[in-house]
C-alpha cells in the first residue's frame, strides 16, 4: 500500500476536504488502484526529456521569436480608457451566499 | 417538414425563404424536448425566453428579406460547463446549483452572434470530469439509441441532444475524449479543434491545458459550420492562439484522394472490441478506395497516455477547482463556526465523489515529495507523447483511430471501478494531451444496433484536412 488512511487526511487536508470516515477508507482503496497503475511511468528513462506544461508555446506560434516575443500579440497596452469595465458592485456579489451589499460575508477568519 | 430532422444550413435556409419561422423551428424543438427528455435527462435548463427574443430578431430579417447569419434561427444547447449570461450554469455540480453567470463565454456569445438559438443547457458530467455522465449530480443521461445504455460523457447531454433530434448541434468540451466519446457513443459527429483554436474564455476550468470547446453536430459540414463560428483569436483568452482560421466548408469540398492516412498499430491492439474493430478496419478500406494512401504508423508511448493524463490532468483540476470555497459564489455549508470549517464543509458537501477523488489524487501528486515523482514525471512523459504525433505526422496528413475500445456500455456497468473507467479512454486522452485536434464520425454499428465512431486525428490547426476525412468517410456511408 502506497497510501495510507493518514496520507489521505494530510492531502484532504491540504486540499481543503474534510470527508466522512467512509469516504476516506474509499479513498485509500481508489488512489492505492489508480497510483499503482500510474507506476508505469517509471519504465521510461525521461531524464533528459523536457517537461511540458502546456502546448501553446510550441504549437501554432512564430518559430523565429523566442520567449514572451512569441506572444506579444496576446498583450493588451496598459491604458485606462478602453480596458474592460468591471462588474458593477451589485452584480458582483448576486451569487454570493452571504453580503452585506458591499462585502463578500464569512464566518470568523481569526480563531481563539 | 420535421422541423426537428433538419441539418444548419436546411434549418437557416427555411428560416431564410420564410418556409418557416424561427420562432416556429423554436417552439417544435421545445415541444421535443417536453416530449423526449423525461426519459433521455439531456438538459438541465431551458432558456427559452432569450431563445424566442434571438428567434424574433430572426424572422425580423427574414422578414426584410435581409441575408441572415451563418446560423441564422437555428436552435443549438449548450453544455453546462459554459457559461451563459443570467442562464443558470452548475457544470452538473451541487457547488453551483443556483448560480446565475454575469457574462457569456465567447463561444457561446459568438454563436448567438451568428443567429443560432440558445435553447438551454445540456447535462454532463459533475466538471466534466467522467466518461459516461453518471457523475452529474442532477440525473444520468440516457443514450437515445438505447435507454439502458450511457451516452458517454463527459459531454452526455450534448451528444443525446443532438442524436435524439432535440438541437440541430451542441456545444461540448473535451478534456479527454468529452466531446468525441459521447459523440461515439450517441451515433453523432464531435469535433475536438486544436489547443487554441476555440477560446475557453467562459469555460469553466477543469484542467487548463487540456480543455478544448468544440461542436457536437449531425453531419461533418455542420460540425465545420460551428467550428466557423466559434474559433479564432479572443483576447479574453491569452492561450487563443493567432492563427489564421481558413474557410471550413469550402475545405470540405476538397477530394481525399492522395492523402496519406496514418494506422496506428498501438490503436488496434489488445482490448479493442471485435466489432469496434471490423467497423473502423471497414472504414479505413472505404477511405482507400476513395483514394487515399494507407500508412502504417507508430505512436510507440500510446500505453503510457492514461497514467500521464490523469496526473496531469487531476493536477490542473485540484488548482483550478480551489476556487469552489462558498465565498463568492456557489454553494455554502449552513454549519460552520469558522472560516475553514466553512470552506471544507461547503467542499465536502457540495463535490460529488469523483470530483473529490480527482481533487485528491491531483494534489497528492501536486504535494511535497511527490511533484517530481508524479507531476513532472507526467510532464515529460506528455512530450514524448507529443512527440510520438510529430513523427508520424513527418509521413501521414491525418491518423485514423478507433473513439473508445467498445460501444456504449450499460448505465452503472463501470460506476464502480475507477480506475476501469479510466483505461477506456486510452484513444482519446493522447490528442488532449498533443494539443492536436481529433474528430469522431459514425462508422457502423455493432449487432446490438450500438453506434461505433472512428476517430481521426490531424496536424495541429490541421481541422481542414481531418474534416475532409471526416466527410470522406460520411460520403462512403
Amino acid at each position: 500500500m502506497k497510501v495510507t488512511e493518514k496520507d489521505v487526511a494530510y492531502v484532504a487536508d491540504l486540499g481543503n476536504l474534510e470527508l466522512t470516515g467512509e469516504e476516506r477508507a474509499r479513498m485509500v482503496r481508489d488512489l492505492n488502484s489508480i497510483l499503482g497503475h500510474i507506476d508505469s511511468l517509471n519504465e521510461l528513462d525521461t531524464t533528459n526529456v523536457q517537461p511540458m506544461a502546456q502546448v501553446s508555446d510550441r504549437y501554432g506560434v512564430d518559430q523565429s521569436k523566442q520567449g514572451s516575443e512569441r506572444f506579444a500579440y496576446a498583450s493588451r497596452e496598459d491604458i485606462h480608457e478602453g480596458l474592460r469595465k468591471s462588474l458593477p458592485h451589485e452584480v458582483a456579489l448576486k451569487n454570493a451566499p452571504d453580503s452585506d451589499g458591499t462585502f463578500f460575508k464569512v464566518p470568523k477568519v481569526i480563531e481563539r | 417538414m420535421d422541423l426537428t430532422l433538419l441539418t444548419i444550413d436546411a434549418a437557416r435556409s427555411a428560416v431564410q425563404e420564410r418556409k418557416t419561422s424561427a420562432a416556429a423551428l423554436a417552439e417544435s424543438f421545445y415541444a421535443k424536448i417536453e416530449n423526449d427528455d423525461p426519459k433521455i435527462g439531456a438538459f438541465l435548463t431551458l432558456s427559452k425566453e432569450r431563445a424566442m427574443a434571438k428567434a424574433a430578431e430572426m424572422d425580423a430579417l427574414a422578414a426584410k428579406g435581409e441575408k441572415l447569419p451563418p446560423l441564422g434561427g437555428v436552435p443549438v444547447g449548450i453544455k453546462d460547463v459554459m457559461v451563459t449570461r443570467g442562464i443558470r450554469t452548475t457544470a452538473g455540480s451541487k457547488i453551483l446549483g443556483n448560480y446565475v453567470p454575469p457574462y457569456d463565454c465567447t463561444a457561446v456569445a459568438r454563436l448567438e452572434g451568428a443567429g443560432a438559438l440558445i435553447l438551454g443547457k445540456l447535462n454532463c458530467d459533475e466538471f466534466a470530469m467522467g466518461s459516461s455522465n453518471e457523475n452529474s449530480a442532477w440525473k444520468p443521461v440516457h443514450n437515445p439509441r438505447d435507454l439502458t445504455r450511457v451516452p458517454g460523457g463527459s459531454s452526455g447531454g450534448s451528444a443525446a441532444a443532438v442524436a435524439a433530434d432535440m438541437a440541430v448541434a451542441a456545444l461540448g468540451s473535451d478534456t479527454g475524449g468529452s466531446i468525441r466519446q459521447p459523440a461515439s457513443f450517441c451515433g453523432v459527429v464531435g469535433l475536438m479543434p486544436t489547443y487554441g483554436r476555440v477560446s475557453r474564455y467562459g469555460l469553466i476550468a477543469f484542467a487548463s491545458s487540456l480543455d478544448h470547446i468544440g461542436p457536437l453536430t449531425k453531419t461533418v459540414k455542420d460540425a465545420a459550420i460551428v467550428l466557423q463560428t466559434i474559433a479564432g483569436r479572443d483576447p479574453m483568452d491569452s492561450t487563443s492562439a493567432e492563427v489564421p482560421v481558413p474557410d471550413y466548408v469550402a475545405e470540405l469540398e476538397k477530394p481525399v484522394r492522395g492523402l496519406k492516412i496514418g494506422v496506428a498499430k498501438e490503436y488496434l491492439g489488445e482490448g479493442l472490441d471485435g466489432e469496434v474493430r471490423k467497423a473502423i478496419e471497414a472504414a479505413i478500406q472505404k477511405l482507400a478506395k476513395q483514394g487515399c494512401e494507407i500508412v502504417e504508423v507508430s505512436l510507440p508511448h500510446t500505453k503510457y497516455a492514461i497514467p500521464t493524463y490523469y496526473i496531469v490532468a487531476t493536477a490542473e483540476a485540484s488548482s483550478n477547482l480551489a476556487r469552489f470555497d462558498g465565498v463568492r459564489y456557489g454553494y455554502r455549508a449552513k454549519d460552520a463556526r469558522t472560516l475553514s470549517e466553512m470552506y471544507r464543509r461547503s467542499r465536502d458537501q457540495g463535490f460529488g465523489a469523483e470530483v473529490k477523488r480527482r481533487i485528491m489524487l491531483g494534489t497528492y501528486a501536486l504535494s511535497a515529495g511527490y511533484y517530481d515523482a508524479y507531476y513532472l514525471k507526467a510532464q515529460r512523459v506528455r512530450t514524448l507523447l507529443a512527440r510520438d504525433f510529430e513523427e508520424a505526422f513527418k509521413k501521414v496528413d491525418a491518423i485514423v483511430a478507433p473513439v473508445s475500445p467498445t460501444a456504449a456500455f450499460k448505465l452503472g456497468e463501470k460506476v464502480d471501478d475507477p480506475l476501469a473507467m479510466y483505461l477506456a479512454d486510452i484513444y482519446t486522452v493522447t490528442a488532449d494531451l498533443a494539443g492536436i485536434p481529433g474528430i469522431s464520425v459514425p462508422c457502423g454499428e455493432t449487432k446490438e444496433k450500438l453506434p461505433i465512431g472512428l476517430q481521426i486525428l490531424g496536424r495541429h490547426f490541421d481541422e481542414s484536412t481531418i474534416l475532409r476525412v471526416a466527410q470522406a468517410n460520411e460520403n462512403a456511408a
